[in-house]
This record gives C-alpha cells, structure tokens and sequence, in this order.
C-alpha cells in the first residue's frame, strides 16, 4: 500500500536526447494510474524509471514516502508485467512464481502458499510444473501477473501488457486486471497506447506526449474536457473533429461571443445530430458524404465540408468530418447532409491547441 | 516433403550411400589392418574382411605398447589426450562464456577495446604465435606438463563471440526481470543465462573437444617424455621405426581407439543438443 510521487522527474539521455521533459504524478494509495500516449512519448520509460530500470536524470520519486532514485529495483518493493511477459523459459511456473521470493530468502513454506494463492486467483492450478512455452498467450500473461502478485509489493508496474493478446483475450484480460488490483488493492501504474484500454481501466489518466503531460485527471473528466488538441484527437475513438474557427466563426455568434483568442473548433463525432435547422449559438455543418461505416450500433458518416474548399484527395483532410449517428443511419454516398450540434457540445481551443477556451 | 516419389528417394539414397561409403570405407580398412600381423599389411595384399589376431594386437596396443620409439601403452596415451581434450573444452568455454558476459552485460571502459582484442586473436592461431607461446610455456616450466598442453589453447576468441551473438539474442527483459527479482548480476549468469545457454555450451564442447583431441603440433612441440605424450603424437611415433618391419596393425588399433571418444563425444552430446534445442525457447 503506497502512494507514488513523481516530481519534476526528467530523463536526459547520454546524447543530450530529453526523453522526459519535467514530468510532476500523484498517484494515491490504491489507485490505478494509466499513462497512455502515442509512440515514442515516453510513457515506458517514465515506468521503467518508477521501476528503477532507467535511472532519473532529475526529479524524485517517492514510494510510500521514501525517495527510490539511488535504490536498486528489488528493494523499491515494486512488481513489473513485461509487455513479452518475460517469463524465464528454462523455470516451471511455480519456479517463475517463486524465483524472486527465493532470492529474497522467504522460507520455501511462505513461498509455497504464495504461489499457491497466486495460482488459484489466476486459474493456474494445474500449470504449476509446466513450462512458459507449453501455455498460450493468455496463460503466459497470467504466469506473469502472478509472479508480480506473489511478491506483494507496494505497486504493480504493467508495460502494455496486453498488447501481445488477441483482441478478445485482450479485453477480457483488461476487466481481469482491473478486479485483481481492486481487490489486493495494490496501487498501480499502467502503460499504454490504447486510449480504449486507458479509459476503461484508469483512476487517474495521464495523457502524455513528446515526454510531457499534456494532461491529467477522471478519464471522463478528461474525454469530456481535454485540455488541449492534443488530447481531444488522442482520446476517443473516432477521434474529435478539429477544424480552424475562421471558417465557421460567423455561425457561433449567438448566446455568446466566442473568445478572440479562439482558433479551433472542435466537436466530438457523437454529438453531431442530422438535422436542418441550428441550435442557437451552436453550428451546422453541410456535408457531401463520402464514406460510411456500419458496426453494427452505429454508423461513422464521413463527410467533405461544402462550405470550404476541398480537394478530391482520397486521403482525410481537415476538411473532413466524422458524424457518428446510433443505430443504422442510411445516408447514402454522394449525398448531402446537414450535421448539427449544439453549443455546449462545442469545444474550444488557442490556435495552437495547447490552451482550452471555456464556450 | 510432403510428396513421395519413389524414384526420387531412391537417387537420394543411392548418393548417400555412396558418400558413407566413401567416408567409411577407410576407417573400415584401418579397422580391418589392426585384424593381422605386420607382415600381412605390410605385404599390400589386405584382405577385405577381419583377420583373427584382433585380440591380441589390441592388448598389445592398449597395455604393452609398440615399437622401441614408443613404450607407453596406449591406454596411457588416450588417458592424456582425454585429460588434454577435456581440459581445452572446459577451458576454453568456461573463459569464453565468462568473457561474453562482460561484454554483453558490463558497461566498462575499454569495452569496446577489450572486443576487438577478442576478435584479433581470431587471426592468431596456435601455429603463427607458436615461438613466443612456447617461450613463455618454457620459462614457466610448464613443459611435459597437463597445464602445458591445455592452456595455451585455451584462450578462444570463437567462444567468445558464439556466446556474445548467444546473449545479444537474449530479450533485455529477462535482465530486467531479474533484477527487479532481486538477483544480481551472478545470479543471473548462474540462474537464467547459462541454463539458457545449454545449447551453446554442448556445441561448442562438442568443437573443442575434437578441437583438442586433435592437436599434433604443440603437443608434439611442449612433451619429450613418452609417458606425457597424446595418442595422436603415439600413433606417429609408432611408424617411426629404422630398419625394422613397422608395426602397422598396433598403429591401426590405436587409430581405431584413438576414434571412439570424439564418436562417444558427438554421440551424446548429439543427444543433449537436441533435449536443449527442444527444450529451450526464447
């Protein structure tokens, strides 16, 4: 049980490469603390940090009040899932469970009840003499949340640790891990590129990008607020429509002024509406649709915007809008539609994006 | 092959056995040779099949020995070519292996440095440093000695670079979990790395062990006594003869004796090979 402090931490590397710029966490006992962000934002190595297997430029990091930069990672009283699971291929299960332990000198009986209790949570009762190369994907990554559970350190570190999964084994995976650190609860620390798989397990979300924050918070909180372009393209799937505010500024002067520090408009592809007349202060859109998508639930409209010019270019512009509509919407390719969507489902942001303007 | 053509089995059959017989065809000669008496083989006229005196040249060979240049036994000669053999395979792996390790794993300075001197060594066999070796072997009274014959032969930049292209294939992950597992750096080399090595290891025992077995010129160079001589230096004395009839079938069933270790060597390593192979997984 431990808080997790990062302050200022920075990583510089050898060639003078700044992987982290500045970077300030609180995680709180027992929380599970998500960073997710693109490739190369370096998300991984502010974990691997955490775990000691990178070290800190600058910065402290605190477990359970004690400053862990000069201590060795068997002593930070962490556990680490590897995203290739990194299990010892030559060990048996029960020995990949117990290697750590023996090494920490805990009597083999403690261990034996350890590994046992870890097997039986995870379903491995049966795998405990069997080798990592005999168990299936699944299987491995559960050898490897065991190994980290028996240890029960103060936090759970996990690398992107479904990302070797299969998408249905993968979600399934994800409610798992989520109920076992809920119930040891165990503070944790999850890297990710999967802004599903960050939402949905997250009680505090970091968003990272080029070895920054770019914002903290509720999941929610942050679907519904991002903080910056950023952050409103990466969370959400299909991404926020984004548009400069030049070309659509007239439309919004209703209710009330739109600030002139405003430069983009964004709006979610889920609180579009077809329709033909626009909310007051809100804005409508006339669209050609392009494409369509149907999963099923709902139905992805892809349109060019009519009201700027654009280009007969196969590939998205910032010309194009994504409407989600629920249920089996039937636009019909070519057409025309008329998108609309209310003020308060506006989003507004600095014309550089890195500033959010209240509507 | 999931096709089966019968004709075409059959040419590959008749092309392997062909090139068994090839290969097998003078060891079965040298086979037949320590069957008789000196004068028979000497006469060129070798029959094809075993004569009768197999027994008896072979005691001669193993517990009497052979001509006057050559008094020792030849269970003498095998022991030290076993002791010499074995002592250059475990040698040479346990330095190598060593060695790999530091350079994989180590962050030192000279790292780099210290690599490539490894690698330059490649270009320094036995045979092109052989004055100064034997110098130094001389001067620390190491002739006719065990450490004599094994240690100058030891130093293998081969290992050396099989182990570091073994553990540059090794995931960094297992590094990491280990440590965060608490072991340090021996404990890892001694729980995780070597056994995941196994493979290597056999390989490569199985190399210098024939390796050693088959050395003639330093052995030949560093021992003057009969009783400190290799098996493959005692068959070469034993032909060595001045005006006598030279005794080709104790020679012969030297050879043949001199053959069964590194065959019992390939034989069951052979067979740990394939167990890590199977077993192994990275």
């Amino acid at each position: 049980m431990a808080n997790v402090t990062l302050r200022n931490v920075r990583k510089v590397y050898p060639g003078g490469f700044e992987a982290i710029k500045g970077i300030d966490i609180e995680v709180g006992d027992g929380q599970f603390c998500v960073l997710v962000g693109p490739s190369g934002c370096g998300k991984s190595t502010l974990l691997r940090m955490v775990a000691g297997l990178e070290t800190i430029s600058s910065g402290e990091i605190d477990i359970g009040g004690r400053i862990v930069n000069a201590i060795e990672p068997a002593e930070r009283d962490i556990a680490m899932v590897f995203q290739n699971y990194a299990l010892y291929p030559h060990m048996s299960v029960y020995n990949n469970m117990a290697y750590g332990l023996r090494n920490r000198r805990i009597p083999e009986s403690e261990i034996k009840t350890r590994v046992e209790d870890a097997a039986r949570i995870l379903e491995l009762g049966t795998m405990l003499e069997r080798k990592p190369r005999q168990l299936s994907g699944g299987q491995r990554q559960r050898v490897a949340m065991g190994r980290a559970i028996v240890r029960q350190p103060k936090v759970f570190l996990f690398d992107e640790p479904l990302s070797n999964l299969d998408a249905k084994l993968r979600i399934a995976m994800r409610v798992e891990i989520r109920k076992l650190q809920r119930r040891l609860n165990t503070t944790a620390i999850y890297v990710t590129h999967d802004q599903l798989e960050a939402m949905t397990l997250a009680d505090i979300l970091v968003v990272m990008n080029g070895g920054r924050v770019e914002q903290i918070g509720n999941p929610l909180e942050i679907y519904q607020k991002p903080a910056t372009t950023f952050v409103a393209s990466f969370i959400g799937a299909p991404p926020m429509n984004l548009m400069p505010i030049e070309g659509v500024r007239a439309q919004l002067l209703g209710a009330d002024a739109v600030p002139a520090a405003a430069g983009q408009l964004g709006i979610r592809p889920e609180d579009f509406e077809l329709g033909d007349t626009v909310p007051a202060g809100g804005i409508g859109l006339d669209l050609r649709v392009d494409a369509i998508e149907h999963v099923g639930a709902e139905t992805y409209v892809y349109g060019a915007r009519q009201d700027v010019g654009h280009t007969d270019s196969l590939s998205a512009t910032a010309n194009d809008v994504i409407v989600r509509l629920p249920g089996v919407a039937s636009p019909q390719i070519g057409t025309r539609i008329r998108a609309v969507a209310a003020r308060a489902k506006l989003h507004l942001f600095s014309a550089d994006g890195r500033q959010r303007l209240s509507v | 092959m999931v096709e089966h053509r019968p004709l075409r089995d059959l040419v590959a059959y008749a092309v392997l056995s062909l090139g068994i017989l090839i290969f097998a065809f003078p060891v079965y000669v040298a086979f037949v040779a320590s069957t008789y008496d000196a004068a028979t083989v000497v006469s060129g006229n070798l029959p094809l099949v075993p004569g009768g005196r197999m027994l008896e040249n072979y005691y001669r060979a193993v517990f009497v020995g052979g001509s006057r240049f050559m008094n020792e036994p030849v269970g003498v000669l095998l022991l030290n070519s076993f002791v010499t053999a074995i002592g250059i395979a475990v040698g040479k792996i346990f330095i190598s292996i060593l060695s790999a390790f530091a350079i994989v794993y180590f962050r030192f300075p000279f790292r780099k440095t210290a690599f490539w001197i490894i690698f330059i060594t490649l270009m320094l066999p036995v045979e092109v440093r052989i004055y100064p070796t034997y110098k130094i072997v001389a001067d620390l009274r190491m002739l006719d000695t065990y450490a004599g014959l094994i240690l100058p032969l030891i130093a293998s930049a081969t290992g050396t670079l099989l182990f570091r292209q073994f553990f540059m294939t090794v995931p960094d992950e297992l590094l990491e979990a280990s440590r965060i597992d608490g072991a340090g750096p021996l404990r890892f080399f001694w729980d995780t790395l070597l056994p995941l090595s196994m493979t290597t290891v056999a390989a490569l025992f199985v190399i210098q062990f024939i390796y050693g077995w088959n050395q003639y010129l330093w052995p030949l160079l560093i021992t003057t006594k009969d009783s400190m001589q290799t098996i493959v230096i005692g068959i070469k004395k034993m032909l060595t003869t001045t005006d006598e009839l030279a005794e080709w079938q104790l020679a012969m069933a030297t050879a043949v004796l001199a053959m069964l270790p590194p065959v019992a060597v390939v034989v069951f390593m052979q067979r740990l090979f394939v167990k890590g192979l199977v077993e192994t997984e990275k």
